[in-house]
Formats: C-alpha cells, structure tokens, sequence
C-alpha cells in the first residue's frame, strides 16, 4: 500500500530504448521469413526466366519462354478454367448453403450446437483424407453412390475415370468440406447484427423475406466479402484433394493450377516452367488481396 | 457494501444477456423453425454424415461386402482390418512424425513471433511501420507459390529429407498472421501496465515474459490451434521435402498406404480412419478452443 505514489510518466523513457530491445525481439522472425518465404518468391521470378532442371549451373537464359509456353499449353488451361469453376461452385452453391444453414443455426434452437458442430467438421479434416474418402464414395466397383445408381438399374459409374464428370466430383467436395467453415463465418457475423432490429421490423409488420433481405443480408455483408475472399484464395491454393481424388486425371482434365505446377514443374524437375507457374499464381493472389482490401475494406482500420 | 454492488451489477448484466437472446423469439431472424427446419438440417446432416459413417464402418467389412451391403452394417465385423493396422509400426511413426513435427513448429511459431509481435505493439523504433508491412505482405501467399524455388532453398541448406525442412518453412509462413494476431491482442493491454512495470525497474524483456505472456493465453492458445491444424494437415510440404518413408507424416502416409493397397478399400478405409481419428478427438474435445480459434484467426487476420 505505501508505494503506490503515483511516479510521473515515462513515456520519454521507453520510446528511447525501444530500439535496443527491437534488436534482439525482432531478428529470428525476420531472418526465417525472409529466407522461406520473401526470397523464394523473389527467385520464383528469377528462376522463371531460365531453363533449368535445379542441378545444373543457372544460365540458359530463356526470356519469356516459359510462360509462352504456358500460356499456349492445354492442360494449363483446363486448370486455369479449373480455378475458376472452384471460384463459380463457391459462390453459387457453396455460399448460399452456407448462409442458409447459418440462418437456421444461429440461434440457441434445438440441436443447434450440434449441428454446427457436425458442419464444421469435415473442415478440419486433412484434404488428403476427405479426398480418399470421396474417392471410395466415387469408386465404379465398390463405392456406395456407384452402388445405389446400379440398384436403381444403371450401369456401374466411374465418375473420377469420366472426362465430364471427374472436376464435377472435386467441385461436389469441395462444397461438402468448407461450406461449414463459410457457415461458421456467417453465424459469427449474424450474431453481431442487433435483435432490436427484428423485433422493431417485426412491430412494423415486415416479412421474414424482408426481414432477412433488408436487416440480415445488409448486416452480413461484411462477412460475405470476407468469406468470398478466403474462396478466391482458398481456390488459388487449392492442391491436396486433387492428388488423393482424381491425381489430375482422367487424361489430365482435373488439374488446377498448384496440381498443374506440382506434376508438371515438380515432378519433371523443370524448376524455371514450374516457377513460372508460380509466378502467375502470385500475380493472381497480389491482385485478389490488394484488389480486396482496396475495393471492400477501406473503411477498416489495418 | 463493495460484495453488494457487485452482485447488483451481476444480476443486471444477467437480465441483459436474457433479454438478448430469449426475448426476441427465434422467429424473427430465423424464417423456418421446427419440424422443416429439422428436416432441411437433418437431410444436409445426412449429407456430411454419410461420408464419414460409410468409411469408418467399411473398415470393418470384408472387401466383397462393400459391393454387396454398401450402407448396412457388417455381417461380421472384421476387427482384424483395424487391429492389423493398430498394430502395426508403420501407423504410429506416421502418426508420432506428425506430433512431432507440428509441436516443433507450434512451439518455433510462438517462440519466435511473440518477441516480435510484442515489438510491433510496445515498442517504437526506426522503421517499424515499414517491417510490418513486410510482414504483412505473407498473409495473402500460400506454400504453393514458391514451393520450386523454396525446395531449392531446402536442399541448397542441406535440410532435403529432414523434419526440419517441414517445420522451418511452416515456421515462416505463419509469421505473418501470428504477428498481426498477436500485436493486436498484445495492444489491448492497458499501456499503463508498461509505464508501471519500467517505473519499478523492470526491463522490457521481463516485462514482455512475465507480464505480457502470462496475460495473453488466449491469444497464444489461438495461434497454436491455427498453426497446430496447418501443420497437421500440411501435404504439399512434406511430398517436396521428404523422400524417406520412415519420415513420413501421416499424411504421406495415408497416400503410401493407399498407393500400396490400391483395390483393397477395406483396409484403405481402416487406415483413413484410424489417421483422422486423432483430428476428431481433438475436435470433440476441445471443440470450443477449435472452431473459435480458426475462425477467429480468418476473422481477424
């Protein structure tokens, strides 16, 4: 009790040493970063103007080759187009699932919790592995979807060994794994929007359409620009589920552009085609981040 | 007298929460209640469920029987297609390389980020803005960008092959959302508390270990559930980094073992089901922890 006499502030003080402590704080997180992460998008951009199988010395200078031949490849295309169909299914499907679920689950109603529960499970599950899954779920002989079309008189379905069908199986898991993280997202951000709200429009005698067009679709807009956000993103990386699922086949229709890169700049070890792709990716994130916070977060603080 | 305004105080607050949530009928913000609202969730439930049942329970039927009785229950439970698993070397190491090399890079994360974010939020020093710009500009850009490029960095520092040539890279990459989650929470904390601590001596590393920390659980419990999950779940990494099959991580190993056994789904779907077990358990344990750490770090990252 005796010392607490208030001292007068510091403040002078402590902006003087910050610097020194800055020096020993700072250094491990600035050294791995810029060494794993800065450095080799850097050289991805370097690397993409050679011809280069990683070994030898780096000197067959290339140009604009690599993406030349990029741009001009067919199966690079198909994963371009891949992307966006990711893009398309998130927005047209997965998005309004989402909300639609969010909107019967955000309140504390019968089995509520539960089934939030149950949603946002298969997000945490290891793509590799929902990939597996499905592809039992997909397999002509012994998967149960194939079984069920047989018992209604069908033909055994290969759907993944089907060029028309193999993306629309990727597309299916992808709905049924992240739709309940994007529904998490919307309950978060419907329990933010103030109930006087409803009780006020209720009064006035609006309909529960109006209500959810005019009160909960405003209010939520937020999170759907956030949500819309991690799908843009979430596409661009999109890589584990189409090795387990359908490895980019049949005859290379269901590759997207990490896969594309993977088996074709990886796994043939052309390090400066394989970093051109990476480059593109790179520029298409750039553009999907600064472009979203440009456009949709400018009235959020960094 | 202090006990009674409290307790008033409480009870006030507690009439609040209920006229938030139970007074307002569920009817307003939610246009279906009751049985169709039960039924749309029950068949969309069956939808997520059916997946999972159908692996978990196919495990445990002979091969032929997936073809016959697809969604039934075994005949005969085949305990011997998850025993042979349980039993084998081959599921633990890929299990304990995972533990392994996700505590590491949980335990590098805070290690290295917290000092860093406690920088960014406390301290003022030449360039600060700048460098955490710098930072910041890993948020939008995934493993895959780089990964040709940070597989020669790999291998030209002699890491190809080795668990440290996981954990390090997924270190860095989660610098960024570590830090900005980090510095935002460390910020809450009344400055007073800072101005106080150096007044009584106290110097900005103890400071940051034995105030800062201790005060910021939830935040650091945060960061270690979205870097956990990451790193437990990471594929593209590992298949670029590691060529040794002991060294696998489960991930890895689910695909080797699926490579391996190609037709035989029922030991395929015993395997996939004992490898995400420890995910589920997890998740059912500490749900709460789980669901508001990753959605939270989206939210605010």
């Amino acid at each position: 009790m005796a010392d607490t006499a208030a001292p007068p502030p510091v403040k002078a003080n402590y902006v003087r040493s910050g610097s020194l402590t800055a020096l020993i704080f700072l250094p491990p997180a600035l050294t791995l970063f810029t060494v794993f992460v800065i450095l080799p998008i850097g050289e991805a951009g370097w690397y993409g103007f050679y011809n280069w199988n990683g070994l030898a010395a780096l000197e067959n200078f290339v140009g604009l080759q690599n993406y030349q031949q990029l741009l001009a490849n067919k199966t690079f295309h198909q994963a371009f187009i891949n992307n966006l169909l990711i893009i398309a299914v998130s927005l047209a499907v997965q998005l309004p699932l989402a909300l639609a679920m969010a909107v019967l689950l955000a309140d504390r109603l019968f089995g509520s919790v539960a089934f939030r529960m149950l949603f946002f499970l298969p997000y945490i599950l290891a793509d590799v592995a929902a990939g597996l899954i499905w592809r039992f779920m997909f397999d002509g002989d012994y998967g149960p979807i194939s079984q069920i079309w047989q018992a209604l008189g069908g033909a055994p379905l290969y759907i993944l060994a089907d060029r028309d069908w193999a993306y629309g199986a990727v597309l299916t898991v992808i709905v049924w794994k992240y739709f309940g993280f994007h529904m998490m997202l919307y309950i978060a951000g419907l329990q933010s929007i103030d109930r006087n709200l409803y009780e006020a429009a209720a009064i006035d005698g609006a309909s529960p359409w109006q209500r959810f067009r005019f009160i909960t679709l405003p209010g939520l807009s937020p999170m759907i620009k956030l949500s819309v956000f991690f799908s843009l993103l979430g596409s661009l990386q999109f890589f584990d589920m189409i090795v387990s699922l359908t490895g980019g086949g049949p005859l290379n229709s269901s590759h997207t552009m990490v896969s594309f890169l993977y088996y074709f700049g990886i796994g043939r070890m052309r390090v400066g085609f394989g970093s051109a792709v990476g480059v593109i990716l790179f520029i298409l994130c750039a553009t999907v981040a600064f472009g979203y916070k440009r456009l949709l977060m400018r009235d959020q603080d960094d | 007298m202090t006990e009674v305004t409290l307790h008033q105080h409480r009870s006030r607050k507690y009439v609040l929460t209920l006229h938030k949530t139970d007074i307002v009928p569920a009817s307003l913000t939610a246009p279906l209640i009751g049985l169709p609202r039960f039924l749309i969730l029950c068949f969309v439930g069956a939808l997520v469920i059916v997946p999972l049942l159908a692996t978990a329970v196919g495990g445990f039927k002979e091969l032929g029987e997936l073809r016959t009785n697809p969604f039934g229950l075994p005949k005969v439970w085949q305990w011997e297609n998850y025993w042979s698993i349980l039993t084998s070397a081959r599921y633990w190491r890929i299990l304990g390389n995972s533990l392994l090399i996700s505590s590491v890079t949980v335990a590098l994360t805070l290690a290295v980020a917290a000092p860093a974010a406690f920088a960014f939020a406390h301290l003022r020093f030449f360039g600060q803005r700048m460098l955490f710009n710098y930072f910041i500009l890993g948020l939008t850009f995934p493993f895959a960008t780089a990964i040709l490029p940070l597989f020669i960095k790999v291998r030209d520092l002699g890491l190809l092959d080795t668990h440290w040539g996981i954990i390090l890279p997924q270190v860095a990459f989660s610098q960024a959302l570590s830090i900005l989650l980090m510095r935002n929470a460390f910020r809450q904390l009344p400055s007073e508390l800072l101005d106080a601590a150096l007044v009584d001596g106290c110097g900005y590393a103890r400071f940051f270990l034995s105030i800062v920390l201790p005060l910021s659980r939830p935040i650091l419990a945060t960061v270690a559930v979205i870097t956990f999950v990451v790193s437990w779940n990471n594929f593209l990494l590992p298949l670029v980094v590691i060529n040794t099959n002991a060294k696998y991580p489960w991930t890895l190993g689910l695909m080797d073992y699926q490579g391996e056994f190609i037709v035989a789904w029922q030991l395929i779907l015993a395997f996939i089901t004992l490898t995400i077990l420890p995910a589920i358990l997890m998740f059912v344990l500490a749900q709460r922890y789980i669901v508001s750490g990753l959605t939270a770090g989206a939210v605010k990252g």
